[in-house]
């Protein structure tokens, strides 16, 4: 055993959520003062189909424990129709990372709007502490990438 | 290799106090390209502002990365900080570590921790930055107000007097929307249609104003400045330009049985009819589905007696489409239904009413010429009682979270009105909290309490049970005495939860405008911008944002015109230089992204490429910058990775999730 | 934690109430058929409990006059449902006197033709939710 698995646990959580709904969601969140865990790390992109799933097999390849995608409602999104393309890609995408051992649990995908300050911070402590459960992922992960 | 600044702001004590910003600016110095980090107490003062000017002079910088608020926040003030001091703006990114750190982590050490990697992978962002110039669109000098209430019309009078063409689109078949409905009007006790009417007439008569009734928006597409919009003009059956208003048509009609839906459905009217008497325009509509013309082919009574030769039973659709720079959504709100409040009895007893409803009984245009009368049997009111919250400050599926806010002064009004017409009438009121806030509302209140003698019973109603001999039993509670109160009633009176307008919706996907859970349009700042939408060139104006009562839907109206007018009085716009864009060398030409573009915005060109040293001509994408609006759902699209968008190419949030699992 | 306070975190738990949204508009009190026979009303319970004072609670007439017609469950506009507070209590009383075992063989001889209609009529209401 490595001294590094003697530490405590403490996993790396990419979030992506869309510049109008989400991103507005957490930061409402912020001012509402709802916690979430640390863990979580939110990058901007201005809509959820900006998500190229690329993106999210690279987090995976450097070592991320989970990536959660937030994007407008069905219907709401401020492109019209990006969120709708965003779902059917991570549809397909988590059925194939399940496949090759990254469990559903490490991906998921929320609807938060921009008034939905205790939806962001609830979906992120579930997320947080689904990944506690699952623990480390090793799957994707390329160990040269390690520091 | 960019040369860049980190600015770590305390944001007083809201940053400094759970993230250590010493460590953050020292942590910063490390990362590849920084040059310099700094903290200081306010970015956004001027000061601050001012030390990033000279780090960019002193320091060469050619990137800046601030960490602060939200980048929805003040990421504008620091672009232009940076343009001031001769950085391109696009060269700028927020570190956000007070929304996503500081108000939401506790420990110090953990917050400062992810702050850190949250300036990290802004710094990574920013060495792959790289300068963009906006373009510029046309504005359109038109406006469009969507709704024909108080709210529609007030902001676009305002607009129409600062100059500029507005066309209002009302769904009904005459403007004034809800406060046409309205007897009196809180606190002053004006009678709602004669500080009304003469503003329906203004805004008919206004050279720049021109009003769509009975008509609806279809279609939106475009973006600020210069939307496209699609107004269908349902079929009137009646010719504007011919009728005289006369009103003999209605008079003639022989179908009146149709529920009139200006009166709550508390009486009927004719299939042919204008909604009430200073109907603007006067000019009366066909309803089809109740006209025996339509329904059976032999009628024609209105045709007949018609002199102006009005009437036309072929009258179809139009779709009239127009141009236009902004758009205020004023579509206002309707009571909810009461199907899951079978507690009080509303759809057993017709002396169970809304308060909209008793609005109408008041009124001397109304169903009952105005007589406080029981609509089952005409009889006059001994006994009246008056329920609160129903259905406001609900938080379980039957009602709406949210608290309607007109109903405790409506209902003091409607209290103090009946006792000052019926003094003999005994007014109870069951109440959960009194709540006036606003100018001579409270004075209002105890005016009813105290001159005109309402009793104000703290508590709730359980159950109102109607009785055989047509009475109504009200079972309620006195919190303040704790005592159990039955009493007999000839009339309740609902204090009904408002809701916005359900066609809200439908309007808001159109416009791209964001909505919350309860369908309330959201502002662009629940504070400092609460009449505009996040969605660029939509305003909001009156209910459609969240419940409010006439002054303020009046005041709201006139601060979304000034909104408008501001955005119209410019000539040209910045547009978004955050674009998509194809390298002509990767691309094949395959559609894939013209296919998902939401706005049109690619189109495909033979184009003479330089493939390294192969020169030969090609099909290829290129992006309409002024129509493309950044949303990136091409360059996820794209197989062969040809299309990118400027300031979240795919290289920069690479970059940005490498930082963040490093 | 105090026994008072952990009664009172025990009756959140079986009740699965939060009192805390209660907003006070007394609308259980207005909806209950037993109100008068009560000594602590309806909407008084949430207090009870967030005061966390259980021995009062326990010790009401009221637990035992309440009919469980769920009238406060169904109404309340906050979802605090008082009547499921009563429920928690007399648990709890239940719980003290170590009689919360049944086992399937003794209910044949527990029902009895003089049972009272309510309590089956109650025992329907309350598990079938």
């Amino acid at each position: 055993m490595s001294i590094e698995a003697k530490e405590e646990f403490r996993p790396k959580i990419v979030a992506f959520c869309c510049n109008w709904c989400s991103y507005a969601g957490a930061d409402l969140a912020g001012s509402s003062r709802l916690t979430y865990p640390a863990d979580v790390k939110i990058i901007r992109v201005p809509c959820s189909c900006r998500v190229n799933p690329m993106f999210i097999l690279r987090a995976f390849e450097k070592g991320a424990d989970g990536v959660i995608m937030c994007g407008c409602h069905p219907g709401d999104c401020h492109y019209s129709t990006g969120n709708y393309y965003a779902r059917r890609r991570m549809t397909l995408l988590f059925s194939m990372l399940d496949y090759i051992g990254v469990e559903n649990g490490r991906t998921r995908v929320e609807w938060v709007s921009a008034a939905e300050g205790v939806k962001f911070s609830q979906t992120m402590n579930e997320f947080v502490e689904k990944i506690y459960s699952l623990g480390k992922n090793v799957r994707l992960e390329d160990l040269r990438c390690r520091q | 290799m960019q040369r860049i600044g980190v600015f770590v702001c305390h944001c007083g004590s809201n940053i400094a106090a759970t993230v250590d910003v010493k460590k953050v600016a020292e942590m910063a110095m490390m990362e590849p390209g920084v040059v310099h980090a700094e903290d200081y107490q306010y970015m956004c003062s001027e000061a601050g502002q001012a030390l990033i000017a000279k780090a960019i002079k002193e320091k060469n910088l050619t990137g800046l990365v601030v960490c602060s608020c939200s980048p929805r926040m003040h990421e504008t003030t620091f672009r232009k900080a940076a343009e001031r001091a001769g950085l391109n703006p696009y060269m700028v990114e927020i570190a956000n570590i007070r929304e996503h750190v500081s108000w939401i982590h506790k420990d110090m050490e953990e917050a400062t921790k992810k702050a850190v990697i949250l300036m990290r992978a802004a710094v990574a962002k920013v060495n792959l930055n790289t300068p963009l110039m906006p373009g510029e669109s046309r504005v359109t000098k038109r406006a469009l107000v969507i709704g024909g209430g108080i709210a529609g019309i007030q902001t676009a009078l305002d607009i129409a007097d600062a100059g500029y063409e507005v066309d209002i689109v009302e769904k009904t078949p005459s403007i004034g929307g809800r406060m046409s409905q309205l007897d009196k009007t809180f606190p002053t006790l004006d009678c709602s249609a004669c500080i009304l009417t003469p503003k329906m007439v203004e805004a008919a008569a206004h050279e720049k104003i021109k009003i769509y009734t009975y008509s609806e928006v279809e279609k939106v597409s475009g973006f600020v400045g210069d939307f496209t919009v699609d107004i269908r003009k349902k079929a009137r059956s009646v010719d504007m330009d011919k009728c005289t208003g006369c009103g003999v048509c209605q008079e003639k009609c022989p179908s009146k049985k149709a529920p009139s839906e200006f009166n709550r459905g508390l009486n009927t009217r004719s299939a042919i009819y204008t909604p009430f008497a200073q109907a603007i325009p006067n000019v009366p509509v066909i309803d089809r589905e109740n006209c025996i013309k339509f329904k059976t082919g032999k009628c024609g009574v209105c045709a007949k007696v018609c002199q102006a030769g009005a009437i036309d039973y072929d009258q179809k659709d139009e779709i009239v489409t127009e141009k236009y720079g902004a758009i205020v959504v004023a579509t206002g709100f309707d009571t909810i239904k009461l199907d899951k409040y079978d507690e009080y009895a509303y759809s057993q007893s017709k002396d169970v009413i809304t308060s909209l409803e008793l609005e109408r009984i008041m009124n001397a245009a109304g169903p009952t010429k105005g007589h406080l009368e029981r609509l089952s049997d005409g009889k006059a009111p001994k006994e009246m009682v008056f329920i609160q919250c129903v259905g406001s400050r609900c938080s379980d599926d039957r009602g709406k979270s949210y608290c309607s806010k007109i109903c405790c002064m409506y209902t003091a009004k409607h209290a103090m009105l009946i006792r000052d017409k019926y003094p003999d009438v005994n007014v109870t009121v069951f109440y959960i909290d009194v709540r006036t806030p606003g100018k001579n509302f409270d004075e209002f209140y105890r005016r009813a309490v105290e001159q005109y003698g309402v009793n104000y019973i703290k508590g709730q109603v359980g159950k109102v049970i109607p009785q055989p001999d047509g009475k109504l039993l009200v079972q309620g509670v006195d919190l303040l005495d704790n005592k159990q109160i039955l009493k007999e009633a000839d009339m309740v009176v609902l204090a009904t939860a408002i809701e916005p307008n359900p066609d809200v919706r439908k309007i808001a996907t159109m416009l791209t405008a964001s909505i919350d859970t309860n369908n309330f349009l959201t502002e662009a700042h629940a504070k400092l911008r609460p009449v505009e939408s996040p969605t660029a060139g939509i305003f909001l104006s009156g209910v459609c944002q969240g419940p409010k009562d006439i002054p303020e839907t009046v005041a709201q109206a006139g601060a979304a015109a000034v909104k408008a007018i501001g955005l119209l009085a410019k000539d040209k716009l910045m547009t978004n230089p955050c674009t998509a864009q194809s390298d002509e060398l990767l691309c094949n030409g395959c559609s894939t992204c013209a296919n998902v573009c939401p706005y049109g915005a690619i189109t495909y060109e033979e184009k003479q490429v330089n493939d390294h040293g192969i020169r030969e001509v090609r099909r290829i994408a290129v992006v309409n910058n002024a129509l493309c609006q950044g949303c990136g759902a091409c360059t996820v699209a794209c197989p062969s990775g040809a299309m990118d968008l400027q300031g979240f190419s795919n290289r920069q949030i690479i970059a940005e999730v490498d930082a963040i699992c490093r | 934690m105090n026994t008072e306070k952990k009664q009172a975190e025990l009756m959140k738990e079986i009740s699965g109430v939060n009192p805390l949204k209660c907003m006070k508009c007394g609308k259980c009190s207005a909806s209950c058929p037993s109100f008068n026979e009560m000594d602590i009303k309806p909407h008084q319970f949430v207090s009870y409990v967030v005061n966390e004072d259980i021995e009062s609670l326990v010790n009401s007439k009221s637990l035992w006059k309440c009919l469980s017609c769920f009238a406060c469950v169904e109404r309340c506009p906050r979802d605090v449902k008082p009547g499921k507070l009563i429920d928690a209590a007399r648990q709890l009383v239940v719980r003290q006197r170590e009689q919360d075992y049944l086992s399937p063989n003794e209910i044949p001889e527990l029902l009895d033709p003089e049972l009272p209609q309510q309590l089956l009529v109650s025992a329907f209401r309350r598990y079938r939710r």
